[in-house]
């Protein structure tokens, strides 16, 4: 073998490599034709939000009126998707709805995911005790379905959106914590933590900056089913009587009441808000999947 | 080949390694585990290094190079021994000294594919070291800086804005070098550091590191199992075998004139690169296999393969001693 190259010139230089810079417009329009499942679930959370942030302008009625001259009335032109038992015009209550769901969805999904993210890839990195410590409160708390773990908070603190938040992001941090640290236990072997070990890093910014990054595709995934899921929730609790007070708008509190009695004489009460948790979870999880493909850079110029 | 450096013999080594032990201890059970052993990866090691010298540490897979590599970076705190860099102990160091210590012992890596954080861009990674360390509080004269050392390292300065996966291996060493280098560290430890490289591209690393060595005046541990890369490299090599080193002397004493049976056999596997002699050559293979270094043979741990071995190796464990001028070796049948 020999080890001295006939000249010293570097020849990786040869590769030069070529300015490339992308629009935003490049990068919507890229993402749309890779993804077009993942863009169908971005239309429908785009369309969520849009009802949710402008709930005032778009719905045509007050959610919270009753209107006891046009009660239980099927979809006509003026209430598009009819009325309830009390006269509210379904289609408003929708809208608001949205906001409802977004809002406790969104948040406890983003605590939770945000809580156990980070607790699970420090759980990895330290290692020792406090992994093991950490790992049997997970126990504890899994042991629990998510439904009953958020009874039980709910029973605790009692209802309203704050409370509702509270008691689904509990049970979700723990879901969280045990996949992230499964991924985090892998990466903490590789040599770029070692080397950022070796320059002297704090522990914090090892596990935020190099080690959180690398464990962002499997928890992408998680957080869009835990939107998904904290909807859910928030719907069941709301059913139960346990989450959002009448007469706020929810979408599982439009299930509950009325729904349930004249499911055969007026379907449209109960058919269009499940319909709506439906959509809307389908639309989070398609469009979670994308997004963990869009954000790799593995994947991404492929 | 190897350029002679001007040394002082008083002058105090940049690195000292006494006794040095790194036991990894092995358990059972799942709930109630208990210690059945220990993995002596590292099993009392001794060596110096000067000021601007660059010390090779060989053996096979498994011996320990790696390790001891670890312990002198504070990777791992070893079980026994001692680590004096520029006279302080490593191990018994203080935050404040240790942030002074990461910024003058660095490591490049074997694998330049999973060294570099895949998600950040090379002109972040290099820059980071320098943000934290806070050695260059301007952004600006920081980029200036990461691009300087993507030049030193032979890299276009445009490569700052990419991604590692979309360059080759040669490539990102080069940059797990210039990340290396980006805190002006005095001593480098190279773990397999050309290892995972084609040949041709080995060659241009290794001289790269030389170019560095002379530009920067570092001080390196190369950790390697390529005897060629070594020899070329190194001026003083030091070999081990199952946690200890066996012999250890100037580079080209040791090519020329290895004296420790062991050295002798690694030497005879490497291939000549001549057909005609490699044909006629004989080749004895060492009998056996490494011993596990969770149960190492008693005193010397190269007897069960050794064809020298007498009665005495069994129980006496060999001490390193300078047979020749500067030329050590653990070998009591050796004179």
């Amino acid at each position: 073998m020999t080890i001295i190259a006939p000249n010293r010139v570097a020849a990786d230089l040869i590769d030069e490599p070529t300015d490339r810079k992308r629009s935003t417009l490049d990068v919507a329009l890229n993402f749309m034709k890779r993804q077009p499942l993942g863009s169908f679930g971005l239309l429908i959370v785009v369309v969520m939000f849009a009802a949710g942030v402008l709930a005032e302008w778009i719905a045509p009625f007050d959610p919270e009126e009753n209107d006891f001259s046009a009660m239980m009335e099927a979809p006509n032109l003026v209430h598009w998707l009819g009325t309830d038992q009390l006269g509210r015009d379904i289609f408003s209550r929708l809208v608001f709805g949205a906001r409802t769901a977004l809002i406790v969805g969104f948040s406890a999904a983003f605590m939770g995911g945000i809580i156990g993210l980070v607790l699970g890839v420090s759980s990895a990195y330290f290692g020792g005790w406090f992994d093991l410590l950490f790992q049997r409160v997970l126990d504890v708390l899994m042991a629990f379905p998510l439904i009953i773990l958020a009874l039980a908070v709910v029973s605790v603190f009692g209802t309203g959106v704050f409370n509702v938040i509270l008691a689904i992001t509990i049970p979700l941090i723990p879901r969280c914590g045990r996949v992230v640290r499964a991924s985090a236990l892998s990466v903490r072997e590789v040599p770029y933590v070692d080397a950022a070990r070796a320059l002297g890093f704090s522990h914090a910014r090892i596990v935020l900056r190099h080690m959180v990054p690398n464990v962002i595709a499997p928890f992408l995934i998680l957080l869009s089913a835990f939107v998904g899921q904290a909807i859910l929730a928030e719907a069941s609790l709301s059913y139960l009587g346990l989450g959002v007070q009448e007469p706020v708008p929810a979408w599982g509190l439009m299930l509950q009441g009325g729904a349930e009695e004249y499911a055969t004489t007026a379907p449209w009460i109960a058919v269009f808000p499940g319909v709506a948790i439906m959509l809307t979870v389908l639309g989070i999880s398609l469009f979670g999947d994308a997004l963990r493909d869009a954000i790799d850079p593995k994947l991404r110029d492929r | 080949m190897n350029v002679p450096l001007p040394e002082s013999a008083t002058e105090r080594p940049l690195l000292e390694v006494r006794g040095l032990a790194m036991h990894f201890p092995v358990s059972e059970g799942i709930v109630l585990t208990r210690k059945i052993g220990d993995v002596k990866a590292v099993d009392g090691v001794d060596f110096d290094i000067k000021r601007g010298e660059t010390l090779g540490l060989v053996g096979e897979s498994g011996c320990g190079k790696t390790t001891t590599g670890r312990c002198i970076l504070r990777l791992e705190r070893p079980t026994a021994g001692e680590i004096l860099f520029d006279g302080q102990d490593v191990n018994r160091m203080e935050r404040r000294d240790l942030v002074v210590l990461r910024r003058r012992m660095q490591v490049i890596f074997q694998d330049p594919y999973s060294s570099l954080n895949p998600r950040m861009k090379v002109g972040d990674i290099i820059s980071e070291p320098i943000k934290v360390h806070g050695v260059e509080p301007d952004a600006r004269r920081r980029r200036d800086k990461v691009r300087d050392l993507l030049s030193v390292c032979g890299l276009d300065p445009k490569f700052a804005d990419r991604y590692p996966h979309e360059m080759s291996g040669g490539q990102r060493q080069r940059v797990g070098i210039a990340r290396a280098l980006a805190l002006d560290p005095e001593f480098i430890v190279c773990d397999e550091a050309v290892s995972a490289l084609d040949v041709s591209i080995q060659a241009q690393v290794v001289n790269l590191l030389e170019d560095l060595r002379e530009r920067f005046g570092l001080t390196y541990l190369f950790i390697a199992h390529d005897l060629s890369v070594v020899r070329h490299l190194c001026q003083r090599v030091a070999v081990m075998y199952l946690g200890r080193i066996v012999e250890m002397a100037d580079s080209d004493e040791l090519f020329d004139n290895p004296l420790h049976p062991y050295t002798q056999a690694l030497l005879s596997a490497v291939p000549i690169p001549d057909p005609r002699v490699e044909a006629g050559r004989e080749f004895r293979p060492t009998p056996g296999e490494v011993p596990s270094p969770i149960n190492p043979p008693s005193g010397c741990v190269f007897h069960p393969r050794c064809p020298m071995a007498v009665e005495g190796c069994r129980q006496a464990r060999p001490v390193l001693r300078e047979l020749r001028p500067r030329h050590w070796v653990a070998c009591s049948e050796v004179n």
